[in-house]
C-alpha cells in the first residue's frame, strides 16, 4: 500500500478550471516531483466546492486547510511553508467579515448555513476514480435495491417526498410508478442534463463532481420501472461534464456495475450519452426525447406523457440530474431521513447557483425552507459595494423576480409559486439598485425569442410582440396602453402555448410588472429610467464644478459631441451624443454623470 | 460486479487510503519541522514514520508537521496526539526511535516512557 501523509484536493470544476486551476495543479505536481515529495503528498482533482468566487480552491488534508485564489506563483510558498514546515500560508486563507483568517471550511460563513447532500461528494472525492465513489458508499444503494422488490424501491422514493428538481416539482415517486405500471417489453430511463437557464450551473457541477451518483440512480430507476437502457442527454457545451461522464460510464462498465447481470441478480442496465447542441427547448422533456431520436427538438402535446409513450413511443422515465443525485442517498439513509429535511410539501435540499450582484458567487445547497435573506446575506455575503438589494430572479426565463418584501419567504416549490416566481432548476440571480427591471424583463424576453422553437404561435409570435413592446418602453416610446397589452399577451401565452417553456415565458414580465410597476410607469410617463440603465432615456452631462477642462472626454468622443476650451468646463451636445458612455469611463475627475 | 462482497472490498481498500481526508478521530503524529528540527534530522524522522505506516498498512493515522516549539536543544521532536488524551512529546527522536514509537505507542498503545519529554504525563 502507498501511504500519503497528505492529500491535496484541487477544484477541477468549470469555475476553477476557467481560473487556470489546471496550471496550478500541474505546477504543484511538477514541483513536488522535483523535490521528491510526490511519494508523500498526493494531488487530486475534485468537484466544485461551490465557493467559485474564491477560486481556484485547494484543500490540504489531514489538516483540512482551505486555501482560496491559489495561483501558480503561490506553489513554492505552499510547498516550503505548509508541506515542509507545516505552517499554513496565512495570506491564502479565507478572510471573511471576521478579521481572523480561518483555515477550516466549516468555519466559513458561506458553508455554515449549507446542508450538502447532493453535493456531499463534490470537493471530497476524485470524480474520475470510481473507487473513491465506492469508498463513499457508492453503488451500495444499487446493491440494496436489487434485494428489494420494484414496488419497495418506488415506495421508498414516494415516501421520501422527493419532487423533480428540474423545475416542475412533480413528485418523483409518482412519476416512477407511472412508468413502472406502463406495460411494455422495452422501457427507457432518461436523464435530463440539458441545463439551459441563464446563470444556472447546478447540474453541471454535480456531473463534474460526482458523475457516478447519477449513473447509480439511473440504474436504480431502471430496476424500479423495468428498463435496461438509459440515456443521458447533455449539452455539448459542458465539455468537462461530458468527459467525466464518459470516464464514469466506462469505469462502471469495467467493474460490471453497468452491463449484464449486475450483482448476479439477473438485472441488465447500460447507459449511453447523447450530446445536445444547446437549444433551450431541448430541456423540455418531450423536445428532449425528440432530439434523442434524432429529430428536430420540438415539444409535442401531452398526453400521452413520456411515462406512457416516450422515447420511440415506449414508456420512458425522465428525471433531471439533481433529482437522480438524491436517489442513492435516499435509498441508503432512508425515506424518513430525507423527509426530515425541508418543509411540509418540499422535502430535502435544493442546490442553487448564486449569481449576479452578490459577494459570494457560487454553488450552494440548502435545506428547503431556508429564506432568501439567509441565502443573499449570510451565505452570499450581501450586496457588493454597499448597494441596496432590489430583487432576486429565480427560476430562469420561467420564473420571476422576487422583491425585498418577500426576502423572508421560505424557499420551497409552493411559496415561490405563490409570489409569482418558481423554483425552476435553481438559478438565483441577485439584483441591486443599478438593475432596471424593465431591462431585465426585456433580457428574458430576448432569450425566449432566441430560444423559442417556433412550433406554436403563442410562443413564437406572442413573445415577439411582448419583446417589441418592452423594447419600445426602454427606448422611451412607451404608451400608457402598453402595460395592458403586455398583460393580455401574457395571459394568452400562458393559456395557449404548447409546452411549459412557452407557458411560463411571460413570468419575468408579469412579476416585474407586479412588483416594480413604478419603474415601468417612470419609463412610460416620465421617459426616465430610474436605475439609469436604458441608454435612450438618459443623458450624459458634465458637471462644470468638477470639470478641469482637460479635454480627454472630447478627444475620445466618437461622435464629436463634446466641445470646450482647455482649462474651462466642457459641455456635451445632447443632439449629437450617442450615449456610449465612453466620456464617463475616461473622465479622471468623476465630472460626468448620467441623468 | 458479482456480489456486494466485492464492492465492500473495494470500499475497504480505498477508505484506508482516503482516511487522510477524514479530519476527526485519528491519532496525529506531528513532526516538528522548524529549521532546528530539520537540521537535526526531522526530515529523516518524518520519512521513517511514513515508512513504518506503509509497512504496517496502517490507516487512519495522520502525519502532520509544525514549526519549532522552542526546545531546539531537544530536536527532533514528535508530538503524538491521540484523541481524548493529552499530547505526548518525544525528544531527540531518531529514525529508528520514530519507527518504534509508531509500533509501540500508536499501534500497541504503550507510550515509550524513556523517550518522553513531559515525564509527568
Amino acid at each position: 500500500m502507498d501511504f500519503y501523509r497528505s492529500h491535496v484536493l484541487t477544484c477541477a470544476g468549470t469555475g476553477c478550471t476557467s481560473m487556470d486551476s489546471r496550471l496550478v495543479r500541474q505546477g504543484l505536481h511538477d514541483e513536488l516531483a522535483k523535490r521528491g515529495l510526490d511519494k508523500e503528498i498526493k494531488v487530486l482533482e475534485t468537484g466544485c466546492f461551490g465557493f467559485c468566487n474564491m477560486g481556484p480552491i485547494m484543500v490540504v488534508y489531514p489538516e483540512g486547510t482551505f486555501y482560496c485564489q491559489v495561483q501558480q506563483q503561490d506553489i513554492t510558498q505552499i510547498i516550503e511553508e505548509h508541506f515542509i514546515k507545516g505552517r499554513p500560508v496565512e495570506r491564502l486563507l479565507y478572510k471573511g467579515q471576521e478579521a481572523q483568517a480561518t483555515t477550516e471550511m466549516e468555519n466559513i460563513e458561506f458553508f455554515k448555513h449549507q446542508e450538502r447532500v447532493v453535493l456531499s461528494n463534490c470537493g471530497k472525492i476524485n470524480p474520475e476514480n470510481i473507487e473513491e465513489y465506492i469508498a463513499e458508499d457508492g453503488y451500495f444503494a444499487l446493491a440494496k435495491c436489487l434485494d428489494m422488490t420494484q414496488e419497495e424501491v418506488i415506495d421508498t422514493v414516494k415516501k421520501s417526498g422527493l419532487r423533480g428538481r428540474g423545475g416542475g416539482g412533480f413528485p418523483t415517486g409518482t412519476k416512477w410508478d407511472f412508468a413502472y405500471k406502463s406495460q411494455s417489453d422495452q422501457k427507457y430511463v432518461v436523464c435530463n442534463a440539458d441545463e439551459g437557464d441563464p446563470g444556472a450551473f447546478m447540474d453541471r457541477s454535480v456531473l463534474e463532481g460526482d458523475p457516478h451518483s447519477v449513473l447509480e440512480a439511473m440504474a436504480i430507476a431502471g430496476y424500479a420501472i423495468g428498463a435496461n437502457k438509459g440515456y443521458i442527454y447533455i449539452r455539448a457545451e459542458y465539455p468537462i461534464a461530458v468527459e467525466r461522464l464518459g470516464i464514469a460510464i466506462s469505469q462502471a462498465r469495467e467493474l460490471g456495475l453497468l452491463g449484464k447481470d449486475i450483482f448476479s441478480k439477473g438485472f441488465d442496465f447500460d447507459i449511453e450519452l447523447r450530446l445536445g447542441a444547446g437549444a433551450f427547448v431541448c430541456g423540455e422533456e418531450t423536445g428532449l426525447l425528440q432530439s434523442i431520436e434524432g429529430k428536430r427538438g420540438e415539444p409535442r402535446p401531452r398526453p400521452p406523457f413520456p411515462a406512457v409513450a416516450g422515447l420511440w413511443t415506449q414508456p420512458t422515465l425522465i428525471n433531471n440530474v439533481e433529482t437522480y443525485a438524491n436517489i442513492p442517498r435516499i435509498i441508503l439513509r432512508g425515506a424518513d431521513w430525507f423527509a426530515g429535511m425541508g418543509t411540509e410539501k418540499s422535502k430535502g435540499t435544493k442546490v442553487f447557483a448564486l449569481a449576479g450582484k452578490v459577494n459570494n458567487i457560487g454553488l450552494i445547497e440548502i435545506p428547503m425552507g431556508t429564506t432568501l435573506r439567509t441565502i443573499v446575506y449570510d451565505i452570499g455575503g450581501g450586496i457588493p459595494k454597499g448597494k441596496n438589494f432590489k430583487a432576486v430572479q429565480s427560476g430562469g426565463p420561467s420564473g420571476g423576480c422576487i422583491p425585498a418584501e418577500h426576502l423572508d419567504v421560505p424557499i420551497d416549490y409552493d411559496s415561490l409559486m405563490s409570489i409569482g416566481s418558481m423554483m425552476g432548476s435553481g438559478g438565483l440571480i441577485v439584483m441591486d439598485e443599478d438593475n432596471c427591471m424593465v431591462d431585465i424583463a426585456k433580457f428574458y424576453m430576448e432569450f425566449i425569442q432566441d430560444e423559442s422553437c417556433g412550433k406554436c404561435p403563442p410562443c413564437r409570435i406572442g413573445t415577439k410582440r411582448m419583446l417589441e413592446i418592452l423594447t419600445k418602453i426602454t427606448e422611451g416610446r412607451g404608451e400608457p396602453e402598453d402595460l395592458d397589452n403586455l398583460q393580455i399577451l401574457a395571459s394568452n401565452i400562458k393559456n395557449t402555448a404548447l409546452c411549459a417553456l412557452g407557458q411560463t415565458a411571460p413570468n419575468p414580465v408579469l412579476s416585474t410588472m407586479k412588483y416594480f410597476r413604478d419603474e415601468y410607469e417612470a419609463h412610460i410617463y416620465e421617459k426616465k429610467c430610474p436605475s439609469k440603465v436604458c441608454q435612450a432615456l438618459l443623458s450624459y452631462v458634465i458637471d462644470p464644478e468638477k470639470c478641469k477642462g482637460c479635454g480627454l472626454c472630447a478627444r475620445n468622443c466618437p461622435s464629436d459631441a463634446i466641445s470646450g476650451k482647455v482649462k474651462e468646463p466642457y459641455s456635451i451636445d445632447q443632439s449629437k451624443c450617442v450615449k456610449c458612455g465612453e466620456c464617463m469611463a475616461r473622465c479622471k475627475f468623476g465630472a460626468i454623470d448620467k441623468k | 460486479m458479482k456480489s456486494i462482497e466485492e464492492l465492500k472490498a473495494i470500499k475497504a481498500k480505498n477508505r484506508g487510503d482516503m482516511s487522510v481526508r477524514d479530519a476527526k478521530g485519528a491519532p496525529v503524529i506531528n513532526v516538528h519541522m522548524g529549521t532546528c528540527g530539520i537540521a537535526n534530522g526531522a526530515r529523516e524522522v518524518l520519512i521513517a514514520v511514513m515508512d513504518e505506516i506503509k509497512t504496517r498498512n496502517l490507516t487512519n493515522v495522520h502525519v502532520t508537521q509544525s514549526g519549532c516549539p522552542g526546545m531546539c536543544v531537544e530536536e527532533p521532536l514528535i508530538t503524538l496526539t491521540i484523541p481524548g488524551e493529552k499530547p505526548y512529546i518525544y525528544r531527540k527522536v531518531s529514525p529508528e526511535n520514530a519507527k518504534a514509537i509508531v509500533t509501540r505507542h500508536v499501534v500497541n498503545k504503550q507510550p515509550v516512557k524513556e523517550w518522553l519529554l513531559n515525564l509527568e504525563n
